[in-house]
């Protein structure tokens, strides 16, 4: 791909994250941060590259070094959003008093 | 696409040639995990969809590591198994074993390990460009790539100093209270000057001498102590923003480097990330009404000098109340709003609070609770802790939401916020929280004010007149105490 093309992508996908992010409803702006926490560790495609490489040691180990971070942060931080998630509960038990938004 | 075109491997030596298994499929599976990192954030507008957003998150990530894994020649994959067994492995531990409290911790953790991890993939990167596909036909990296590179890493680098620091404040490693340097501005701005200019110079030069090589190095250094500088004069209030601002960074880094790599995948999550940082950012600074310069500019919570309060009133008569009085006045009104802050968090007085509200209901009184965007020390942090102590979040409300019912509720019970419910806000254009949307507590018919004691003001260092009104009784004591007292009387 040529550098425009990336571009446009980029450029397109910040559009795309301004709006869905406004949509996201502020009691989730935690898990929201948890969550593009462990999506922003994509970066590891870039760790798992260099780590593959043959050739360079220097380079295969900073890679190496790379997952293990990305790694604890891919696993560390959907595992943590699911909890959070898990917990948000509608009001369901008591049916008693209903009506209120 | 056509990936034919900056595939020409051939000239790029031996090493390059593994990571060519040209596949069109590949750019469509990036693709794809990009397309499901957005179904992730899109999920999260509602708590009824976010669980699936979640798993889509999920897959995307698993497709992007398997694709990277299935179409690279991989010399060393018990090495990189390993890898990610230990990365996994602590991440899942630290994840399960994690108080919801220390939740902006842990994201600011989290931020320094993506911004090193950004910082090592740069250095790889200029270690073994074939690997990358960055190398020219003249045996140097390309320009562009080069920009790409440096940006990465100075980003990364960036994120990584500025979390740890972020991390050190919420964690209490460090103080809270901002650290001024003399000059900061004239430091800062210098520093950043010189990381562009370098970045500048590092892709204009064209031989991969010793010359260029320092320089790569010298961006990377400035910007680890960029980071460090920004962060330590920000008090501990403004750290919702920083956190929020570190987030962005940590999106922007991972661009950089998605365009270094030509990886859709990484560039979407780069911009969706960054994006999301830089609205929560702006979200937290409207509600401090605060611009995100002034925030960055730091200083914030030191002793403020300006502002007209001040924190020398306290000899102004108020009221003590007691658990029995807060039991009664609640049992006996129609509608409780809670407004819950940090202090609330840390008390961890959550659990006891629904408690509290549970017993309430039983007695036919309506409870909602009430949550300005900035309480705590993240975005959302309250709504997580209430989610935590089984709050159902449809008794949970937005500032605007709620605001206009203040005046037709009975009691207004505030617990571990100040600012919040500052009306100075509203009407002391001296006040240096003046403008920032608030909850008009004042108008309930009663408050209960729960605070340690009657010296300390709020972290914007400003004098409440909630403490004095007719209709407030001040609750002093530890908050999850004082909770259980309230509902040790409202129990009997």
């Amino acid at each position: 791909m040529d550098f425009i093309s990336i571009l446009s992508i980029f450029v397109l996908a910040c559009f795309v994250g301004y709006y869905v992010v406004w949509s996201v409803t502020p009691a989730l702006h935690t898990p929201l941060m948890a969550v593009t926490n462990a999506i922003s560790s994509v970066i590891i495609v870039g760790a798992l590259i260099a780590a593959a490489a043959a050739g360079v040691p220097a380079a295969k180990w900073l890679g190496l070094i790379g997952v293990v971070l990305a790694s604890v942060n891919i696993f560390g931080g959907f595992a943590v959003t699911e909890r959070m998630l898990a917990m948000y509960k509608k009001k369901e038990r008591p049916a008693k008093e209903g009506g209120k938004s | 696409m056509a990936p034919a075109t900056v595939e020409s491997a051939v000239d790029y030596g031996a090493v390059a040639e593994a990571v060519h298994a040209v596949n069109p499929w590949v750019a469509v599976a990036y693709l794809v995990s990009g397309v499901l990192f957005i179904l992730a954030l899109r999920g999260l507008s509602s708590p009824s969809t976010s669980r699936q957003g979640n798993r889509f998150g999920m897959i995307g990530m698993l497709i992007a590591v398997v694709t990277t894994l299935v179409t690279h020649e991989i010399a060393s994959l018990p090495e990189i198994l390993v890898a990610v067994a230990i990365g996994g492995g602590i991440g899942f531990v630290i994840a399960r074993r994690i108080a919801m409290t220390a939740m902006p911790q842990l994201v600011a953790a989290f931020h320094s390990l993506v911004g090193l991890a950004a910082v090592l993939v740069a250095m790889a990167a200029f270690f073994n460009p074939g690997a990358f596909d960055i190398l020219g036909a003249d045996g140097n990296i390309f320009a562009v790539s080069r920009i790409e590179m440096a940006l990465g890493a100075a980003i990364g680098a960036i994120t990584f100093s500025g979390s740890v620091i972020a991390f050190a404040k919420l964690n209490g490693n460090m103080s809270g209270s901002p650290i001024m340097l003399p000059a900061r501005h004239v430091i800062n701005l210098g520093t950043l000057a010189a990381i562009i200019v370098l970045t500048g110079l590092f892709a204009a030069s064209d031989a991969a001498g010793p010359g260029e090589n320092s320089m790569f190095w010298i961006i990377v250094i400035l910007a680890f102590v960029i980071g460090f500088l920004l962060i330590i004069p920000i008090g501990g209030a403004d750290m919702p923003v920083v956190v929020s601002m570190l987030n962005s960074y940590s999106g922007w880094a991972a661009a950089a480097m998605g365009f270094t790599l030509h990886n859709t995948a990484m560039i979407i999550t780069g911009a969706l990330v960054g994006a999301s940082g830089a609205i929560l950012s702006y979200i937290m600074c409207r509600a401090m009404n605060r611009s995100f310069i002034s925030v960055i500019a730091g200083g914030f919570g030191a002793d403020s000098g300006g502002g007209g309060g001040g924190a020398a009133q306290t000899d102004r008569p108020w009221k003590r109340g007691s658990a029995e009085d807060a039991a009664f006045m609640m049992s006996q009104a129609e509608q409780v709003i809670i407004i819950p802050g940090y202090g609330m968090a840390v008390a961890q007085a959550q659990h006891v609070l629904r408690e509290m509200t549970d017993l309430l209901k039983e007695k036919g009184v309506t409870v909602k609770f009430a949550i300005h965007p900035v309480a705590g020390r993240m975005p959302g942090h309250m709504n997580v802790l209430l989610a935590e102590a089984n709050v159902p979040y449809d008794e949970v409300f937005e500032l605007e939401d709620i605001n206009g019912e203040f005046s037709q509720t009975d009691v207004a019970f505030v617990i571990g916020a100040n600012d919040v419910v500052n009306p100075a806000a509203r009407t002391d254009k001296s006040s240096p929280i003046y403008g920032m949307p608030v909850f008009d507590v004042d108008k309930a018919k009663t408050i209960f004010f729960i605070k340690r004691s009657m010296g300390g003001v709020g972290y914007a260092g400003v004098d409440n007149d909630v403490f004095y009104m007719d209709q407030t009784m001040m609750l002093l004591s530890d908050a999850k105490k004082m909770v259980e007292e309230i509902n040790k009387s409202l129990a009997d």
